[in-house]
C-alpha cells in the first residue's frame, strides 16, 4: 500500500514539475493510452480479488492494451474511422464489470449480509 | 525455483523429494528447510508484484497528470481561440481611444463655438463671415440639426427559410439602403442620419460584410435613417406604388416609417479633409488684365 501511494505521489509530481507538456496532436493518443492502463490497473485489482493475479498477465497487459490503443487510434486517423470509439466501448466496458467485482468483494468483507439463522 | 514450487500436482513428501534431488542438481545448501524457501519465494513474489503494481501506478500518475495539464494548456492556448482573445483585446482598446477622441472633439468644437462667438460680437464683417460660416457648416453636416422629418427603420426578415431561397435575399444590403436615402433626397432631404452617423457629401454606404460601411463606420441590423424635410413628401416618395416600401416588404424585410414633427440628426463626427480638391483661384495677373 505505502508502495502504491508512494508512486503515486511521485508520477504526480513528475507529471507536474514536467518542464514541457504535451502538444494537441499527441494528447488524443494518450488519452486513450490512459484509459487503456486504468483498465489494466482495474483488471489487476480484480484479479487480485479473484486470486489468480499475474505479474506477468498484469505487466504485459498494462503496456500491451495501452500500444494497441494508441496504434488504433493512429490507425483510425489514418483510415479517417475512429476505430479509438472500439478501444474506449472495451476498455469502459471491463472497467466497469472489473469495478463490480471490486464492489461486491469490498462489500462482502466490510458490509456482509445478516446470515438468516446461525449454526 | 519453479521447478520445486508447491503446485498441487504433488503430495507435501513428493514435493520435499523434488527439493532433495533439486538440491543436489544445482549444488544448493540443503540445510535451509524447504517451507521456509516456499516462504520466501512466495513473498519474493509478494514484493515483485509490489514493485510492478508500483511502477504502474507511477507512470498512470505521471501520465494523466501530464495529459490534464496539456489539455488544459491546449485549451487555453489554441491558435483560434487565442487569436479571438487578442482581436478582442485590440478593439477593446481601439474603442477606448475612439471614446477619447470624440470627448476631444467635442472639447475642441466648443472651443471653437466660444471663439466664433467672440469673433462676431467685434465687428459687422465678422458677423457676416459667421453667418455664411453657420450656413456652410450646417451645408456640410458639421452641426446637429432639428426639424421635422421621418425615421425609417429597416429589419432583417424574420420570416422562415422554407426550400432552397438565397439567404441573402432576406437580408437588408447597402444598396437597398442607398436607395431608400436617395428616394429621401430626391424628396427633398435635408439632413440625413443613419444609425446616428450624419451623411454628408463623401459618405459612401457600401456592403462590408454583414455591415453596412458609413462614413468608414460599421453599422449593422437594424438600421435606422432619420430624415429632416418635408415630411409628408418624404413618406409618399418611400410609399409610392412599386417603390421602396412595396419592394422591400416584398421581400419580407421589415420597414416602418414614422413622420415625426421634430428630429434631430447628429452632426458628422469625423475630420473633413481635402487633400486632391482645391477652389479654382485666379491668378491676381489674370485679374488685373
Amino acid at each position: 500500500m505505502l508502495i502504491i501511494i508512494l508512486s503515486l505521489l511521485i508520477g504526480v509530481s513528475i507529471g507536474l514539475f514536467m518542464p514541457s507538456g504535451l502538444s494537441p496532436a499527441t494528447t488524443p493518443y494518450i488519452a486513450i493510452a490512459i484509459l487503456a492502463g486504468l483498465d489494466s490497473v482495474f483488471g489487476g485489482f480484480a484479479a487480485t480479488i479473484n486470486s489468480n493475479f499475474k505479474i506477468k498477465v498484469f505487466i504485459t497487459g498494462f503496456f500491451g492494451n495501452a500500444a494497441l490503443a494508441i496504434m488504433l487510434t493512429y490507425i483510425g486517423k489514418l483510415l479517417d474511422v475512429d476505430i479509438y470509439l472500439a478501444a474506449i466501448i472495451v476498455f469502459g466496458t471491463r472497467l466497469m464489470q472489473n469495478f463490480a467485482v471490486i464492489r461486491r468483494f469490498l462489500l462482502n468483507r466490510y458490509l456482509p449480509d445478516v446470515p438468516l439463522k446461525k449454526q | 525455483m519453479s521447478a520445486i514450487r508447491n503446485t498441487g500436482l504433488f503430495t507435501e513428501k513428493e514435493s520435499s523429494e523434488r527439493y532433495v534431488e533439486w538440491c543436489e542438481y544445482y549444488d544448493f545448501d540443503r540445510s535451509v528447510p524447504y517451507n521456509i524457501l516456499e516462504r520466501n519465494t512466495a513473498s519474493m513474489k509478494k514484493t515483485h508484484a509490489q514493485i510492478a503494481i508500483g511502477l504502474v501506478c507511477l507512470i498512470m500518475a505521471f501520465a494523466i497528470t501530464l495529459q490534464i495539464r496539456s489539455v488544459s494548456y491546449n485549451r487555453a492556448n489554441n491558435a483560434d481561440t487565442a487569436r479571438a482573445a487578442d482581436l478582442q483585446q485590440q478593439l477593446r482598446v481601439e474603442r477606448e481611444r475612439t471614446t477619447n477622441l470624440y470627448e476631444q472633439i467635442l472639447e475642441l468644437s466648443s472651443d471653437l463655438e466660444e471663439f466664433k462667438g467672440e469673433a462676431a460680437k467685434s465687428s459687422d464683417y465678422s458677423k457676416v463671415l459667421a453667418k455664411q460660416l453657420e450656413r456652410a457648416e450646417v451645408l456640410a453636416g458639421l452641426t446637429t440639426v432639428e426639424g421635422p422629418g421621418v425615421i425609417v427603420t429597416l429589419r432583417d426578415s424574420s420570416g422562415p427559410n422554407t426550400g432552397n431561397i438565397d439567404p441573402s435575399l432576406y437580408i437588408v444590403h447597402d444598396t437597398d439602403i442607398l436607395w431608400l436615402i436617395n428616394e429621401l433626397r430626391d424628396a427633398g432631404a435635408e439632413a440625413i442620419s443613419l444609425n446616428g452617423e450624419r451623411l454628408i457629401s463623401t459618405s459612401e454606404i457600401r456592403c462590408a460584410g454583414s455591415t453596412v460601411s458609413v462614413n468608414n463606420n460599421r453599422h449593422a441590423d437594424p438600421y435606422e435613417i432619420i430624415a429632416i424635410g418635408d415630411s409628408a413628401n418624404m413618406e409618399n416618395a418611400l410609399l409610392m406604388r412599386d417603390g421602396v416600401y412595396d419592394t422591400l416588404r416584398g421581400y419580407g424585410i421589415g420597414i416602418t416609417i414614422k413622420k415625426a414633427s421634430k428630429v434631430t440628426v447628429n452632426a458628422y463626427k469625423g475630420n473633413i479633409l481635402f487633400k486632391y480638391a482645391f477652389p479654382l483661384q485666379l491668378s491676381p495677373a489674370k485679374e488685373a488684365e
